[in-house]
């Protein structure tokens, strides 16, 4: 093996050195999964009757259903009822300063970029009173409520704005749409609620309150955003500081609803535990994400996926109403034992209806990347487009890149293009960038940061750059 | 500045350079020339570092440093540049955007402070009148779709940036028209300095009338054959690499 591979191989098989577990107090059901469970959580959370009559119809959908075994990753089966299925808001111990924070942890914020305050509240020191997150996120609340925006815990918002959760929930992601979104439906322990009303412009990243006030939302998260006709909103989940969970199985859901003339732009940054090198103890994230657009409506998905174990999700949109548009921007990054089979569907129903598929595929180490994508275009669907365009990149020999695209057109007055792919990292790519003095890391650094540029340009300004910085620290530590 | 003591290198199972000695001081030009397939690429990798060939045996001292015992990237640091033979496309990635990490790596190395932004485009430009190159090879991907001239000429704009102590050409004639390759050539010349020394690696003759060496070299079969002032290149223009190498067999 030469010297180069060696270095490449060096890099990629590092582990991730960021991950930490804190012994946590949590009121917690035992584990398993039957109604009386689902009554329970429902009991603690003081739903009201027609939610808990959801959860059980989706828990009984969920009983007949079988997990899916149709996607390109492999692991051994759940045992569904070795799971705990609610688990309180965790407690995390109080340092008293950034001192008492593990340095290695410090040195990736550092890295990445993450200031002082976010610092200390991801790493649960207290936090002085001059900054208390609570105050500003008190602020950012009052902000929005004078435009009327509703912007709140799923659980807050079931107490305080029922039937607006009644209304939408689940009409994009029906309880009964696959086994992980049931399970979702049946055992959801929280999430977040965002309601913009007509003609209003969100004035701010919604990720920025999110990010200060975000609370463990715990494995089986489930978001609900509705943009009224005309009104725009950017929303960031996630964050590029690591972050590990107790729990392995984490089945999310997210409904988007444009209304007519509606704009949701909504990007993920997504970094859960990846497992160790040889892929034990990551995380499983099986994902459920969709967006209906209304007439003139525009839903943009942009995601940098670069943890968790397994990866299955495939963020889509219902182009229902006539001349709406769907987007789709994403980097996955597979390395060591990593799987992630990911994707969009875009359905396009509607007249004149657009979208866009930009998906960039990164594998090291083991890493198994899949892209599965859906074109779908519908009889009435006339003079829809569609345009993908799927890059592949591998580093080192022994990971695999795989496209699986599905076009079904309907009519013939539309037109749909698809674009594939696949090169390496090369050899003579880093020796050229070594010989103008940059270091190896540096160097694959820089070539898969360019091999992204149309990804990252998407995302907001402020996450561009963090996410930027996510992949080199990525392919320093955990992912390559 | 360079002094090669009795190298030999190999590329996988393949014996390529059988000895080479050459010594190169600080302002002057050297010409390597010699037939296909004699290692003249192979000995500019070498200096370099290319992954993939084997130093076997011999020394080579580069600024008083062991050379061989550097990373690619030191040796850059510390002032060896390679002009590549075939350029290397980076997609995605600015080309002013990988100059400035290079320049900056080399400038922290030396113990000078980073260049910033406006500095860094107010050096650039200045040295891009020097190859008469257009802006707008700065913000389009490293040589990603680039015509072959162009290539060649954005090499020696990183030259003229990077400004190395020890600069090393390989085969930057090939693929030049002759407007380009004039232009080239004046571009390397602006570059010589009594601090600064050149290895020209070249198949012809042609590129050494508008760069004028102080040292001509030929190789063949991976040894230095004959060596000699300028005059030697002309003298292979007219009577060919059979000539001087001990194996004319070798040169095909």
């Amino acid at each position: 093996m030469s010297t180069q591979t060696q270095t490449i191989e060096e890099l990629a098989t590092q582990e991730y050195k960021y991950g930490f577990v804190t012994d946590v107090e949590a009121d917690s059901i035992p584990k398993g999964l039957n109604e009386n469970v689902i009554r329970q959580i429902s009991a603690k959370k003081r739903e009201p009757e027609w939610l808990l009559e959801w959860r059980l119809n989706a828990y009984r959908v969920w009983s007949t259903m079988t997990e899916p075994r149709w996607h390109n990753v492999h692991y051994d089966p759940i045992d569904y009822q070795e799971i705990c299925y609610y688990s309180a808001p965790k407690k995390q111990p109080q340092l008293q300063n950034l001192e008492e924070v593990d340095p290695e942890i410090r040195a990736t914020f550092d890295k990445l970029g993450i200031s002082l305050d976010e610092q200390k509240r991801l790493s649960g020191v207290a936090v002085d009173a001059v900054f208390d997150s609570v105050s500003v996120a008190t602020t950012f609340k009052d902000t929005l409520a004078e435009l009327g925006i509703i912007f709140c815990s799923f659980s807050d918002a079931v107490l305080e704005h029922p039937d607006l959760v009644r209304r939408y929930l689940g009409t994009v992601v029906p309880y009964s749409d696959n086994f992980f979104a049931a399970l979702n439906a049946a055992v959801f322990s929280d999430g977040s609620f965002a309601y913009i009303p007509k003609g209003v412009k969100c004035p701010m990243e919604l990720s920025t309150y999110f990010r200060i006030n975000a609370a463990n939302t715990g494995q089986f998260e489930r978001t609900l955003l509705v943009a009224d006709d005309g009104a725009q909103v950017s929303y960031l989940e996630g964050c590029t500081a690591p972050q590990r969970d107790v729990n392995q199985l984490h089945a999310a859901v997210v409904e988007l609803v444009a209304l007519d003339n509606a704009t949701i732009k909504y990007s993920t940054v997504q970094n859960w535990y990846p497992g160790d090198k040889d892929g034990k103890g990551g995380i499983y994230n099986f994902v459920t994400k969709r967006g209906r657009a209304l007439a003139n409506a525009k839903i943009t998905w942009t995601q940098v996926e670069t943890g968790s174990a397994i990866t299955w999700k495939y963020p889509s949109c219902i182009l229902q109403g006539d001349n709406s548009v769907g987007e789709f921007y994403s980097v996955a990054v597979t390395n060591n034992h990593q799987q992630a089979d990911t994707g969009t569907k875009m359905v396009h129903l509607g007249k004149n209806t657009r979208s866009t598929i930009v998906s960039k595929g990164i594998s090291a180490g083991f890493g198994q990347n899949t892209y599965r994508g859906l074109v779908r275009i519908a009889k009435g669907a006339r003079g829809a487009r569609n345009y993908s365009q799927c890059d592949s990149l591998l580093i080192g020999d022994r990971c695999g890149a795989h496209t699986f695209p599905y076009l079904e057109v309907r009519n013939t007055s539309s037109q749909v293009e698809h674009e594939a792919s696949t090169s390496k990292v090369g050899e003579d790519q880093i020796f050229y960038c070594r010989q103008r003095g940059l270091s190896t890391e540096d160097a694959v650094n820089l070539i898969v940061n360019g091999f992204c540029k149309e990804v990252f340009r998407e995302l907001p300004m402020e996450f561009a750059v963090e996410a930027q910085k996510l992949l080199g620290v990525s392919l320093e530590g955990s992912v390559g | 500045m360079l002094e090669v003591r009795d190298v030999c290198a190999t590329a996988g199972d393949r014996q390529i350079l059988n000895g080479i000695t050459i010594t190169v001081n600080a302002g002057e030009v050297h010409a390597i020339m010699g037939p296909n397939g004699s290692g003249k690429s192979t000995l500019a990798g070498v200096l370099a570092g290319r992954d993939g060939l084997e130093v076997t045996a011999g020394s080579a001292l580069f600024k008083g440093q062991d050379l061989f015992e550097l990373e690619p990237e030191e040796r850059a640091r510390e002032g060896l540049f390679l002009a590549f033979q075939y350029p290397v496309e980076i997609p995605g990635v600015n080309n002013a955007y990988l100059l400035k990490a290079g320049l900056n790596e080399v400038r922290k190395h030396r113990g000078e402070p980073e260049l910033d932004a406006i500095d860094f485009m107010t050096l650039i430009r200045e040295r891009m009148k020097l190859l008469g190159m257009d802006d707008s090879l700065l913000n389009r991907p490293v040589n990603a779709g680039f015509s072959g001239g162009e290539k060649k000429r954005n090499e020696i704009f990183q030259l003229a940036v990077l400004e190395p102590a020890l600069a090393i050409l390989d085969e930057t004639d090939s693929g030049l028209d002759i407007d380009a390759l004039k232009t080239v050539a004046g571009g390397v010349n602006a570059m010589r300095s009594p601090k600064r020394a050149m290895v020209v690696v070249t198949h012809y003759q042609r590129l050494l009338n508008y760069i004028v060496p102080d040292f001509v070299h030929v190789l063949s079969d991976g040894r230095i054959v004959k060596s000699g002032g300028k005059e030697l290149a002309l003298e292979l223009e007219e009577k060919g690499y059979g000539w001087v190498a001990d194996e004319p067999a070798a040169a095909v």
